[in-house]
């Protein structure tokens, strides 16, 4: 950059720049835009968790009213799943709809019954006659199971250094405990929804997703279609969490789309979604522990086990965070998966560090309770110079600032860390604290940016705005590195058009797109003369960062937290409420405080319901979900929700080529389920290992 | 989603009359219960009688120191009244621990007592349910069943009832009036739910097309000291898992009168008459509450998942009469 920027967008308070759109209702999502000639599509379901499919009865349904086709592995499009798509996987087979007569799982789509209405495709798709052969299935998951297999997902399946047993035996105190996380469901509060059009041999998708590069990347592979003549657009969306990439309910759309040759809308139930939109895998994880007396870690072993279907493999990589979390001369951690008759889990916010947070902060509190460690102090006396498994060094730590000024803010001096000893009326109170860690990766994207011929500028990426103020990030962004003032920059964004961008997702995003709007902006800045006449269609520059992110120098990324939670125990009834949270995180530079501190306090929440609430029932008799809504699966309530802060310490990195900026998307939940369980050991002296820590349980654990 | 008729009742005959010709009909009231159960298959009516603008929205004093509540109160308005609160705290206490204020807005009395279980095996279409599908199976006994019944449930249905208020009016002998094509006629809440055994399908003692037109509270001085106490799986916004309605009379340390209902442990809002034989006259001390707790859960039949219920219901019932006892001391 060659001339001075303006600073002050960035790092200042701005309301979401569309919010006024979404609060009137003029903000259109994908399910409501309307289409000439729209025909709609409802997802059949199967009703068995493995067999085959001998016989759809499609007959009677297409002569039910406004019927218009009904799609299944007879007649459906050939679809190729052969390939690897943007996020370096292979395409999960669920969205490789109506391929073949198997089921394997409870919920697998096998059939999609399009009509003029939703209400008659529904009652249609109901309607339909499915007939099964049925086999025996297996969803019972347990720790004991003999087929569970190392798998490597997005990381490494092991990491290994030093004498394990050894280390332990020499320890002054050891810790060995199993903790257990439930399935657990992202479920946006805009379901999934995806309109298709085929026009002149052009694919035109109006979808509701975290990344229209991704999707357009798979519906071309998927239809072998030239990418370029697909068009996917999500302008506003309404949630995602890792569950909104390409799922049934669009590759299903498009081959309505192609078959009928009209605009095919498919949108998923909330019940649908609970199958079909991913979920978060259970977990069982073993933690075992060795330190010197004063709470140096010589031993550190982290082995999780988590669920996939036996169609896809997907891994909750929860023994990773120890990777980056704590050293210790022997330091062993392992991720294994087994496949089951299940859905195929997916990314959900902080895959691995939600889960795999829960297990190891509870294990450092309970090492902490062992050793007679005050639990801050047990982590700084951990905290590692390098990576403790990369041995690289850190682009930033600063754990021991967050511990600092959390505990100065909680009045944590003034604990007394015997458990069980402050009461109010009817309930126990407790505190308990955790660390939290996230990754700050970027990944390449491109942008452009026009001078538009009134003074103002249009910068046009296609990053995702999935509810979490991104359009307004990248709004102040443009505007410091265009030296203009926020309102004269317009943020198009949502739409493949724009060129390949970074997926909303991994906490990565706002950390992408500003980088390449950074770099647009700047070279569009040297494309200006002062005084120089904009023509009519302006002029733009685009801008490219493969070729940066791939220099960028080798470190470990991330953002670090600490939490803390205060909560009140009914062990006779066997309630627990969260009477305040404090969260106080180093994530480098924060674009946007408003939306930021909504995203932190966002993570918590989510962490309340984690601890407390979350949990998908499986029922071995049928394989599927009991109770799936958002009547059955709880999530925190206002009324569970009390004081929650969060603060954030300055982190500048003058030498980030990407700005200093790091990712906030999911730092927010990661450590705040082990904070709340550590408190409620404090305030009754019992341990939770298992969660939700629901009424029952804490009833259990103090039954006479 | 099945296309269905909408019609208003003009007035209560014409309801009754509206019903009692098409049996594929239902009462609409405040939907918060019908309009799901419709939305997910479980319920299909060929036809709606709207019944929200009948005058059935009154609570009005009985000349024996009572009151009656129309059909249609809201539970909003219901417990917002003034005489509600000050005669029976209890009641107003449990429709505030119910719902969320946007669905006491619109929930009405006659809806809340024929709301119909939330298991979710009855929830869910795709799944047997002997209440929905007579006959079919009961998945839950086998199942998931951690919130279902330990008092009363058969191996037929183990599901519960989903009610606070009704908790509340059975602590407080209501009776529940209604119409038919054939005449009004009137149900004490102890009978108006039906036990389970093999016919869970049958919840009430209605005649069949009958309307709730309201219900009468007798005048029990001891509500004036009551109180109601739900536990669930968070703070607001769901069904309970143990809830209690208590109302507690204590002079010179003794129990003089006593009422106590359970939520949540059966298939109706459960009377614990066995724990009121027990306490009254006893001395008004926490042995004496865990006796009678003890007396009336020594009939609870628990499932493999939901022992918990019965230790749950035995401390709020401790819990709630202590307190109780406590105010009454001050």
């Amino acid at each position: 950059m060659t001339t001075a920027v303006r600073t002050g967008a960035v790092g200042t308070g701005h309301v979401r720049v569309e919010g006024r759109d979404k609060v009137t209702g003029a903000a259109r999502y994908a399910g409501e835009i309307p289409f000439a000639g729209l025909a709609h599509g409802w997802l059949v379901l199967s009703t068995v968790a493995r067999g085959r499919i001998t016989d759809i009865d499609s007959e009677p349904v297409l002569r039910m009213p406004g019927v218009l086709a009904v799609l299944d592995h007879r007649n459906a499009l050939p679809l190729t799943t052969d390939y690897v798509g943007m996020l370096g996987t292979a395409p999960d087979p669920t969205c490789a709809v109506f391929q073949n007569d198997r089921v394997p799982h409870r919920g697998w789509p096998v059939a999609l019954v399009v009509a003029e209405t939703p209400e008659q495709a529904r009652e249609a798709a109901e309607a339909l006659a499915v007939s099964y052969t049925r086999e025996p299935h297996d969803v019972g998951f347990d720790a004991d199971r003999p087929d569970t297999r190392p798998a490597d997902g997005h990381m490494p399946a092991v990491t290994d250094k030093g004498d394990l047993e050894a280390e332990l035996a020499a320890g002054a105190v050891v810790l060995e405990a199993e903790y257990s996380t439930p399935e657990e469901h992202h479920n946006p509060m805009e379901p999934h929804a995806a309109t298709a059009r085929w026009e002149d041999g052009r694919l035109d998708v109006v979808d509701s997703n975290q990344g229209a590069t991704w999707v357009v990347g798979e519906l071309a592979q998927l239809f072998s279609l030239d990418p370029a003549s697909v068009r996917v657009r999500s302008e506003h969306v309404g949630g995602g969490f890792g569950s909104k990439g390409v799922r049934a309910h669009q590759v299903a759309a498009v081959m309505a789309a192609a078959v009928l040759d009209r605009p095919v809308r498919v949108v998923l139930t909330r019940r649908q979604m609970f199958t079909l939109a991913g979920h978060r895998s259970p977990t069982v994880q073993r933690v075992r522990l060795a330190a010197d007396a004063d709470g140096r870690l010589r031993a550190l072993d982290h082995r999780s086990l988590s669920r996939t279907s036996t169609v896809h493999e997907f891994v909750e990589p929860s023994a990773g965070v120890a990777r980056v979390m704590y050293d210790a001369d022997a330091h062993h951690t392992e991720n294994r998966v087994v496949s089951l008759d299940v859905p195929t889990p997916t990314w959900m916010r902080a895959p691995g560090e939600a889960p795999g947070s829960f297990a190891l902060e509870c294990a450092l509190d309970e090492l902490a309770e062992k050793a007679g460690v005050d639990p801050v102090l047990l982590r700084l006396r951990n905290e590692p110079e390098r990576g403790p498994v990369s041995g690289l060094p850190f682009a930033g730590r600063n754990l021991r600032a967050c511990f600092e000024l959390g505990a100065r803010r909680f009045d944590w001096a003034r604990r007394d860390p015997r458990p069980g000893r402050r009461r109010d009326g009817r309930w126990l109170l407790g505190t308990g604290t955790a660390a939290a860690s996230f990754g700050a990766g970027a990944a390449p994207s491109t942008a452009s940016v026009t001078a538009e011929a009134d003074g103002s500028f249009t910068v046009r990426i296609a990053a995702a705005d999935i509810g979490t103020g991104a359009r307004t990030a990248l709004t102040l962004v443009a505007a410091d590195a265009l030296d203009t003032a926020p309102d004269r920059v317009q943020v198009r964004l949502g739409d493949s058009a724009f060129g390949p961008a970074m997926i909303a997702g991994g906490s990565m995003g706002t950390r992408s797109w500003s980088w390449a709007i950074t770099a647009a902006a700047a070279a569009l800045r040297e494309r200006l003369v002062p005084g120089q006449e904009i023509p009519p269609d302006g002029i733009t520059v685009r801008a490219d960062t493969t070729e940066a992110v791939a220099a960028l120098a080798q470190k470990e990324r991330h953002s670090f937290g600490a939490q803390f939670a205060e909560v009140a125990v009914d062990v006779a009834t066997g309630e627990v409420r969260v009477r305040r949270m404090l969260g106080v995180f180093a994530a480098g530079r924060i674009v946007n405080p408003l939306t930021a501190r909504g995203q932190f306090i966002g993570g918590m929440v989510w962490g309340i319901s984690m601890a407390l609430h979350e949990e998908a029932v499986r029922d071995p008799g049928h394989g599927g979900l009991v109770g799936a809504d958002l009547a059955g699966y709880h999530v925190a309530a206002h009324a569970d929700v009390p004081r929650l802060e969060a603060e954030w310490i300055e982190e500048p990195d003058p030498d980030d080529p990407a700005g200093g900026i790091k990712g906030i998307g999911e730092i927010g939940i990661v450590g705040a389920a082990a904070a709340i369980a550590n408190a409620v050991w404090h305030a009754t002296g019992v341990r939770h290992r298992a969660l939700p820590i629901r009424p029952d349980r804490v009833l259990a654990g103090h039954d006479a | 989603m099945r296309e269905f008729g909408y019609q208003r009742a003009q007035d209560v005959s014409d309801a009754v009359a509206l019903l009692d010709a098409d049996t594929d009909a239902r009462f609409l009231a405040g939907g918060t219960n019908l309009v799901d159960l419709m939305k997910t298959g479980v319920e299909r009516p060929g036809r709606l009688v709207d019944i929200r603008s009948l005058p059935l929205d009154r609570v009005e004093s009985t000349p024996d120191g009572g009151l009656r509540v129309g059909a249609t109160v809201t539970n909003g308005d219901l417990a917002a009244h003034p005489e509600v609160r000050r005669r029976y705290p209890v009641l107003a206490q449990a429709v505030l621990a119910g719902a969320s204020g946007q669905l006491r807005t619109m929930a009405t009395l006659g809806g809340n007592l024929l709301q119909r279980t939330r298991c979710a095996y009855f929830t869910d279409t795709t799944l047997p349910c002997n209440k929905r599908r007579p006959g079919s199976g009961c998945p839950a006994v086998r199942g998931e069943h951690h919130n279902h019944a330990v008092l009363g449930a058969s191996d037929h249905c183990v599901a519960v009832h989903p009610s606070d208020l009704a908790v509340a009016l059975a602590a407080l002998d209501a009776v529940v009036h209604y119409e038919t094509a054939d005449g009004p006629g009137d149900l004490p809440l102890g009978r108006f739910y039906l036990p389970v055994d093999d016919t869970p399908h049958r919840e009430t003692a209605l005649p069949a097309g009958a309307l709730v037109t309201g219900v009468t509270l007798p005048p029990a001085p001891v509500a004036a000291r009551s109180r109601y106490r739900k536990v669930r799986e968070r703070a607001s916004y769901a069904f309970a898992i143990g809830s209690i309605a208590a109302a507690l009379d204590v002079r010179d340390g003794v129990v003089r009168d006593v009422r106590l209902a359970y939520g949540a442990v059966a298939s109706r809002p459960w009377r614990a008459r066995a724990a009121e034989r027990a306490l009254t006259g006893a001395p008004a001390d926490a042995a004496s509450f865990a006796a009678a707790a003890d007396a009336e859960l020594a009939a609870a039949r628990p499932l493999p998942h939901n022992g918990y219920k019965v230790t749950l219901m035995r401390n709020l019932t401790v819990a709630v009469l202590t307190e109780l006892a406590e105010e009454a001391a001050r």
